[in-house]
């Protein structure tokens, strides 16, 4: 009796201590949120919101210092824009051959290797865009500058084509056979059942895997912090130096800021938009799944 | 419909069909090609610099006898300290999530949505919330711990995702076993589901922290350093990383930087694919065991 009491003492200790434990991960959230939006709100003590959305300027450390984030803004969504057209098109299509049209054999032959090209640090595409995407464009258009946002936005695209590719083959392995197999019935060529009806069948995945790839996209850093520039450009220009919003931060970083500085506190309200801007992303893409999960 | 346009539409379907066939197998081989070229370029810059002397000195203003050692063993001190966080608490978690919590109850939604929120942040975001909670608030400062603490934040949702899934490829019939003999709950846990779910937990927390072994961006943010000429030996000390010499290296406009840095990335892909070699072997090793 006197030891199964101590047993059932040491199993609530135990659950205790597990729920506890769990809790870091929510704590995780709750901290990001306020780290990021204590110090935002304090920036916004001191520096108009509209001056920050509306202003054409990003120079934060220079003397009369200006605070208009829309060219971190536009250097982020050319990076995002531009690896899309690489990252979408060639994950999908890449996505169709595995499902629709690859035997059993090349299927286990190419997989790993996609994985492979996921699995590739950031740093290593980093050093790829400017070492030799970078040459290889300046061959061919003279006039790119050294850093240029096309560079890096090819990296990024590399870097975020396995996530579509495998995101988008799982959406479409997920259409019953069946279906597969009626379409074939009606003399419907392999093409055929792919775009008629398995993408469409599989639509809800493949929209959430470019999310959440342009997601990632807007949140990678190493390649930007290396091969894009570190000048903040209100451009669409493609091949001229600009400044991502991670780009941004890392360079703060790197340099010497004074914490509690109007300059530090930058640092947070970047960090803030981005947060939002890709939870946002991530949380239209699973609204996506949901609101159009085929039943079947 | 005449008998030959029928035959035409046919073979125009037909046509299209093979077209898009090798359309879609174009994409695929041109992103193969580029891991190709990319690890070819990397070995071609960085193959003739990569010496037994590279990974034993120190790093170097001057790029001929400049090493990695201190960044060798920074990475290893990281990753090894962020294990030691990250696994016990990613699996506990995991353990409560599976076997504990109701899973209709608003903790168990909210854990959820929150552990597939984090998946998706940034990691420049935890380095953010690693400097205000760990370097400054906590005042550990820029060294070691801090940054282990800050990636051990960053792939706990990985690691938690593959635990829960580990632990429910365990099938019940075991469990139940247990739990008809009279076995207590944390003892079915610990005695039972964990060895079973030990290969998925494993290999899912190897390749989290290989992914936390490439970072740089987060550990920018906590104060590692490009360029440290002394060796760390305790968790309380700066340091610099891998990923970290390869961006200082990358970022210097000489020719002779670039090749260092190739054979920087060149040492730590080896590192990678021990790694996962590591855990594919002990996935088998551990499954013969349990069946």
């Amino acid at each position: 009796m006197e030891k199964r009491k101590r047993h059932q003492t040491e199993e609530k200790i135990i659950e205790i201590g597990l729920i506890l434990v769990s809790t870091i991960s929510i704590l995780t959230t709750i901290g990001i949120v306020i780290t990021l939006f204590y110090e935002s709100y304090e920036f916004f003590m001191e520096v108009s919101m509209i001056e920050f959305f509306t202003t054409l300027r990003w120079a934060p450390v220079f003397d009369p210092p200006s605070f208009g984030v829309l060219p971190l803004l536009s250097g982020t969504l050319l990076i995002a824009v531009l690896s899309s057209f690489i990252s979408l098109p060639l994950g999908l299509g890449s996505a169709i051959y595995l499902s629709e049209f690859a035997s059993k054999k090349m299927r286990q032959l190419i997989k790993p290797l996609l994985e492979l090209l996921a699995g590739i640090p950031s740093i290593v595409y980093g050093f790829f865009a400017l070492t030799f995407i970078t040459p290889l464009i300046r061959q061919i258009l003279p006039d790119t500058s050294v850093y240029n946002a096309l560079s890096a936005s090819i990296a990024v695209g590399i870097m975020t084509l396995p996530m579509v590719a495998s995101l988008s083959e799982d959406a479409m392995m997920a259409v019953p056979d069946s279906i597969r197999q009626g379409a074939y019935a009606l003399g419907s060529t392999r093409l055929e059942v792919a775009l008629h009806v398995i993408v469409p069948a599989a639509f809800s995945g493949i929209a959430a895997s470019f999310m959440l790839a342009i997601s990632r996209a807007i949140g990678e850093t190493m390649i930007v912090a290396i091969a894009a520039g570190q000048t903040p450009t209100f451009t669409l220009n493609p091949l001229e130096s600009i400044q991502t919003m991670t780009g941004f931060m890392v360079n703060m970083a790197l340099g010497d800021i004074q914490q509690g500085s109007i300059e530090f506190k930058t640092v947070f309200v970047v960090g803030a938009l981005l947060f939002l801007v890709t939870l946002a992303l991530n949380f239209i893409a699973k609204f996506v799944i949901q609101k159009n999960r085929e039943v079947y | 419909m005449g008998k030959t346009s029928k035959r035409r539409r046919l073979a125009q379907r037909l046509f299209l069909n093979k077209f898009f066939e090798y359309l879609f197998l174009a994409a695929i081989l041109l992103s193969i090609s580029v891991l190709l070229i990319l690890v070819g370029d990397v070995l071609r810059k960085g193959l003739g610099s990569l010496d037994w002397s590279f990974i034993t000195s120190m790093p170097s203003s001057r790029p001929e006898r400049a090493g990695i050692l201190p960044a060798l063993l920074g990475t290893l001190w990281v990753i090894g300290l962020t294990a030691l966080i990250s696994i016990p608490v990613g699996v506990g978690t995991a353990i409560y999530l599976e076997e504990y919590a109701n899973k209709r109850s608003w903790f168990f939604r909210i854990m959820n949505i929150n552990i597939g929120n984090l998946a998706g942040v940034p990691s420049i975001v935890y380095g953010i919330l690693g400097l205000t909670v760990f370097v400054q608030l906590l005042k550990i400062g820029p060294t070691i711990l801090a940054g282990a603490l800050t990636l051990s934040l960053l792939i706990l949702p990985v690691i938690i995702v593959s635990s829960v899934e580990a632990i429910k490829a365990v099938p019940s019939s075991v469990k139940e076993g247990s739990y008809a003999l009279g076995v207590s709950r944390w003892r079915t846990i610990t005695g039972v589901i964990l060895p079973m779910a030990l290969p998925g937990i494993l290999t899912g927390s190897i390749l989290a922290l290989s992914r936390a072994m490439g970072e740089a961006a987060p550990l920018i943010m906590v104060g590692a350093v490009g360029f440290v000429t002394f060796l760390p030996d305790g968790i309380l000390d700066r340091y610099t990383l891998l990923p970290m010499l390869i961006y200082n290296w990358t970022s210097r406009p000489q020719d002779a930087f670039a090749q260092i840095a190739a054979a920087g990335i060149i040492v730590m892909m080896i590192l990678l694919l021990i790694t996962n070699i590591t855990a594919i072997l002990l996935r088998r090793k551990t499954q013969n065991r349990v069946e």
